[in-house]
């Protein structure tokens, strides 16, 4: 059953104060990027992705390939959302051990490919979604990248394949929050335009504020954007979105909250919820 | 020269193109096996490959990062993927990609360096593999294999195929004899082939350097009538320990030969398995010195190095003497 927007603006919530619960008890994690991209993944696997614990062994499955692997944080609350595993697991995040280390694995039930090295997810996902039009399957292929990864060339070594074989069943979205560990994209290697350039490859490219449920359901639903062409979503986002100190900060890239810190940062959470 | 090598010179072919034609007979019948490529066809030997079954090849370009990654996703989606490149490049540029994609990631690829080692001959540095097995070694779940002639070749791409498991194979452009008409000496991944008995000395080779241990062997036994063991490792990794410690305790001397840098080869790894276990006999590693190559065609390097028949023996009577 669809859920509504109100539904999916309720999981948001919920889902940032889990990253945050998770982070703070693991000492680590990748703040900043998660709380960016968290919408994009709640609206994926709650509105589009056919992919669930039941299917998750089927040929026909949706692929989800998460190429800025550090944000797992916001990938491992989705999961546990969904059922994949118990969310209690979440308190190993880190430990001695724990299958849940700070980049994604298969070793974590729902985890499609091991990432974490930047570049990595584009490629294998041409090489999945070509598997499916050889195949005549009608499953889909979703990446999520990062705007600081871009400059990976192996990003555009597969950009231009993906257009070569017109991979329309491969959806990419780049979590383009403008900031990266050392500073803004501009200053550390300019990327933009990014629509210029995916255009140029032969890429289909639509533009939608991130953290806008109703446009990214709008976005996901004219997939593909043109017959014949591999689709792109750059999704404006704001590093740290939702904690107002937090947000477009750089500090918070892989900043953890201290006790301070996370109780305010769940006050303002639990301040959306109540509808302040 | 012994008649066994005389009756081994016939129907040599390079393995490549042992390879390109197994793989498409295979292929012929099997519609998930994949090669792709990276503008390598020609080199690879794919044409009439790619002719025969154009919904089976994939090109990428020359783009060997994307190569690997996409054959990645490829496998993941059960595709028997061949991802061939020269494997200068293949093991270099896409280092990352196979430690990630394909390993860590378990995907199966089926990662196809061609024209190994010096083949490239006068092409110079840029195009030798002679870190491949090195890097590879120290990456978790990889088969690592070079085959040495068109039997092991046609069985190792056949076992490729069978093996869902990620493998790397090495091969060459030069046209290879059979080191046996003994077929009876199975081809297993993991096993090495005991290709000549002897109780003086083991030779163990892989890959192209496999037939030159052979001709040394066989002069060592004419000349000054040594019996020598020679064996084709072909599988690096995982090596057969438990051939290598047998001949170690069974012969007199060890000599591993290859088409690689002495440094983290096959004869590092019989080296630190030897150490392990007490060996306390003469040994010695033939390979490339940690050097850029002098110029010249794959025969001119080996013999420049030593890794010709008259090379290997040599290296032989001096280690003996050595004794």
């Amino acid at each position: 059953m669809m859920m509504t927007e109100n539904e999916l603006a309720g999981k948001s919530v919920a889902y940032r104060k889990k990253i945050l619960k998770y982070i703070v008890g693991a000492k680590a994690g990748h703040t900043g990027g998660s709380l960016s991209c968290v919408d994009i993944l709640n609206v994926l696997y709650n509105s589009v992705l056919n992919i669930s614990p039941q299917n998750f062994t089927s040929p026909d499955r949706d692929r989800y390939i998460q190429s800025k692997g550090h944000c797992v944080e916001a990938l491992y609350v989705v999961l546990a959302d969904k059922g994949f595993f118990p969310e209690d697991d979440l308190h190993t995040l880190c430990r001695y051990k724990s299958h849940y280390i700070g980049h994604p694995t298969r070793k974590v039930h729902g985890v499609e490919q091991n990432t974490g090295a930047l570049g990595h997810g584009l490629p294998i996902s041409v090489g999945t979604a070509l598997a499916a039009k050889m195949d005549d399957k009608a499953y889909r292929v979703f990446t999520l990248l990062g705007d600081g990864e871009l400059p990976e060339g192996s990003n555009w070594e597969a950009a231009l394949t993906a257009a070569h074989y017109k991979l329309d069943n491969l959806c990419a979205v780049i979590d383009n929050n403008k900031l990266q560990i050392t500073g803004t994209n501009a200053e550390v290697c300019n990327t933009a335009p990014i629509d210029a350039k995916f255009e140029s490859f032969g890429w289909a490219v639509k533009q939608v504020d991130g953290h806008d449920i109703k446009a990214l359901n709008e976005a996901f639903a004219a997939l593909p954007f043109e017959k014949g062409k591999p689709s792109l979503i750059i999704a404006h986002t704001i590093k740290g979105k939702g904690i107002s100190f937090m947000e477009n900060s750089v500090k918070w890239h892989h900043g953890v909250p201290d006790k301070e810190q996370y109780e305010t940062a769940i006050a303002e959470l639990d301040g959306v919820t109540a509808g302040n | 020269m012994g008649a066994v090598i005389e009756n081994t010179t016939i129907n040599g072919k390079p393995n490549q193109d042992i390879f390109s034609a197994t793989l498409q007979e295979l292929a012929g019948h099997d519609r998930n096996i994949i090669a792709v490529t990276s503008d390598s066809r020609g080199s690879g030997k794919l044409v009439a490959f790619g002719k025969e079954l154009p919904d089976q090849i994939v090109e990428i370009g020359i783009a060997e990062q994307n190569l690997v990654g996409v054959a990645a996703g490829l496998a993941s989606a059960g595709k028997k993927a061949f991802a061939v490149s020269p494997a200068c490049f293949l093991t270099a540029r896409a280092l990352e990609q196979i430690k990630n994609d394909v390993a860590y990631s378990n995907n199966p690829v089926r990662l196809i360096g061609i024209s190994a080692g010096v083949s490239y001959g006068a092409l110079g540095s840029t195009h030798h593999s002679l870190h491949d097995f090195a890097v590879l070694r120290a990456i978790n779940n990889l088969i690592i294999a070079a085959p040495a002639d068109n039997f092991e070749t046609r069985e190792a791409v056949k076992q490729a195929v069978q093996t869902n498991k990620p493998l790397y194979l090495r091969f060459g452009k030069k046209a290879m004899p059979a080191l046996t008409n003994d077929e009876g000496i199975a081809f297993e991944f993991g096993k090495g082939r005991v290709i000549k008995q002897g109780n003086d000395l083991t030779i163990i080779a892989t890959g192209e350097t496999v037939y030159p241990a052979l001709q040394a062997a066989e002069k060592l036994e004419l000349e000054q009538g040594l019996k020598v063991t020679v064996v084709s490792m072909h599988t690096i990794k995982p090596l057969d320990a438990e051939l290598v410690l047998q001949l170690a305790e069974k012969t007199g001397a060890m000599i591993t030969v290859e088409e690689h840098s002495v440094y983290g080869g096959l004869g590092e790894a019989c080296a630190s398995l030897l150490l392990a276990n007490g060996y306390h006999k003469p040994f010695k590693i033939m390979g490339i010195p940690d050097e850029y190559t002098v110029t010249g065609s794959q025969t001119e390097i080996f013999d420049h190095y030593g890794l010709s028949a008259d090379g290997i023996a040599l290296a032989v009577t001096k280690l003996l003497v050595k004794q």
